[in-house]
């Protein structure tokens, strides 16, 4: 099969997973958990990004036997992270047979240049931005699902956002461009020309864009995914949180019925405690910033 | 002609696409409320069946939508919206609307690696010589149709990779399943076909 009917059939599957939540799960207990609350897929981790901020030190793929476990657990689709440019680390996943391979800035940075060449894989592949630039980035090198990087790990979602707008602003810029404009728009956000083109015709990125990084109650997810979002990853956010069952459950909801205030402050209702979170000042590592 | 779309997750915004260039008007269930008007036919899109399933119970839409369905809504299932059709499934205990005499099998080509494209005719679309472009991805296979389930569709590859003939939609009274997804391609047939039946044509 050639690398482009390959790449459509990934993108495909990100589409597939469109208006739902991606959830965090580090055994399989948690992602039993997880899909009867209703995610359309889980990211099997070791530790989810609070504690790996929390632990400091390295952070690295997870143990494939541990998320072996986890495809044998659920019947939904299986994501893990590998770091951004270990691409032996991706070829194990995919040796494995995951269904998505996010290429993390959670994790720590194994190339401080270089991405992986995401073209040579056939597994699919997510990858974190915080502007168009990034994305469209990720995309020629064989990204076929985008999310905003966020702030993993914070309960705090103010730069989900911030990307998520810097994202949708850059995409209108680009939209109401004249047509001589586009190659200097391209040389600037340093991208293919091909894929500016694309935005500028379609008023929007190639590939489906999911919002991530500090979501972790209802509100947070409908106010993504009144933002644009297509679809949410929750990752400290539930099994951080006092009842990690039924907050999964309500954010599911919520991000079915984003648009029904009514609806979500029944959901929002004895959620028991969030996550703690750290305010983006409070914090020394900033994980948006790997891997531009 | 008022086009139901289930709207809780996966690829719906695909369908309501097709169904607006062909002339349709969309309304997108999200929950009971929705309900309340009149369509003309059923849209269950392509996503993760275990959520929809879910959502459709939790959000009061259930009961309603079974009951036009086998009220003689025409309704069209694709990829998981098949699953939510099956009379029975193979590998798990759950069963949803269970009003089309199938018996499928979820993910039976394996993870998102053994997804894939394929042509076939489809019995029943404009120019039926013409191959259709078929996109399955984590797809569900139809192990066995009841006779009065006519196959429509049918690929010469089996979920084991032999060759045989796998029977990848099928037309029973008001509802159309197909196990691979006509909402991402740009051939309409399949969706003409569906309003045809929601005319009553």
């Amino acid at each position: 099969m050639s690398t482009e009917s390959r790449w459509e059939l990934n993108k495909e599957l990100a589409q597939m997973l469109k208006g739902g939540v991606i959830m965090d799960v580090t055994t399989p207990e948690q992602a039993k958990i997880a899909e009867a609350a209703g995610a359309c897929a889980v990211m099997a981790l070791e530790r989810i990004p609070a504690d790996i901020r929390a632990a400091g030190g390295v952070s690295r793929m997870s143990d494939p036997k541990m998320i072996k476990g986890i495809q044998e657990a659920v019947s939904i689709p299986v994501m893990a992270k590998c770091r951004i440019g270990h691409f032996a680390e991706a070829q194990i996943l995919e040796a494995i047979e995951i269904d998505y391979i996010d290429e993390s800035e959670v994790l720590s940075p194994a190339d401080d240049v270089y991405h992986i060449d995401k073209t040579q894989f056939k597994v699919p592949f997510v990858c974190g931005a915080k502007d168009l630039g990034e994305a469209l980035r990720r995309i020629s090198e064989g990204a076929s699902m985008i999310r905003t990087k966020g702030e993993p790990g914070t309960g705090d979602v103010v730069q989900a956002v911030r990307h998520m707008r810097k994202m949708n602003s850059e995409i209108a810029r680009v939209a109401s461009m004249r047509e001589d404009e586009l190659f200097e728009a391209a040389k600037e956000l340093r991208v293919p020309y091909d894929l500016i083109r694309y935005v500028h015709k379609e008023k929007k990125l190639p590939v489906v864009n999911f919002a991530a990084g500090g979501v972790a109650t209802p509100a947070d997810a409908a106010l993504m995914m009144q933002l644009g979002a297509e679809g949410v990853f929750v990752g400290s956010g539930i099994f951080k949180s006092g009842n990690p069952s039924k907050r999964a459950n309500a954010i599911v909801k919520a991000v079915a019925n984003y648009t029904d205030a009514k609806l979500i402050a029944e959901l929002s209702e004895d959620l028991g405690e969030a996550m703690v979170g750290i305010n983006e000042q409070e914090i020394e590592l900033l994980m948006a910033e790997r891997g531009k | 002609m008022r086009i139901a779309v289930l709207a809780v997750q996966g690829a719906f915004i695909e369908h309501e696409r097709i169904l607006r260039e062909l002339g349709a008007e969309c309304v997108e269930l999200r929950q009971g409320s929705d309900l309340s008007g009149s369509f003309d036919g059923i849209v269950l899109p392509g996503g993760e069946s275990t959520v929809q399933g879910k959502l459709l119970r939790e959000l009061g839409m259930f009961e309603d939508l079974k009951r036009r369905i086998l009220d003689g809504t025409p309704v069209l299932g694709t990829c998981a919206g098949l699953i939510l059709l099956a009379g029975s499934l193979e590998n798990s205990p759950e069963r949803y609307f269970a009003t089309m005499p199938i018996l499928v099998r979820r993910n039976a080509y394996g993870r998102q690696l053994g997804s894939f494209s394929a042509e076939a005719r489809i019995r029943g679309v404009r120019n039926e010589e013409e191959p259709f472009p078929l996109e399955f991805i984590r797809a569900p296979y139809i192990v066995s149709a009841d006779g009065a389930a006519s196959p429509i569709a049918v690929i010469g590859k089996m979920p084991d990779g032999s060759e045989g003939e796998n029977v990848v939609g099928v037309r029973y009274e008001n509802q159309l399943g197909f196990a691979f997804h006509p909402e991402l391609t740009k051939d309409v047939r399949c969706h003409e076909m569906f309003l045809a039946m929601c005319r009553g044509t």
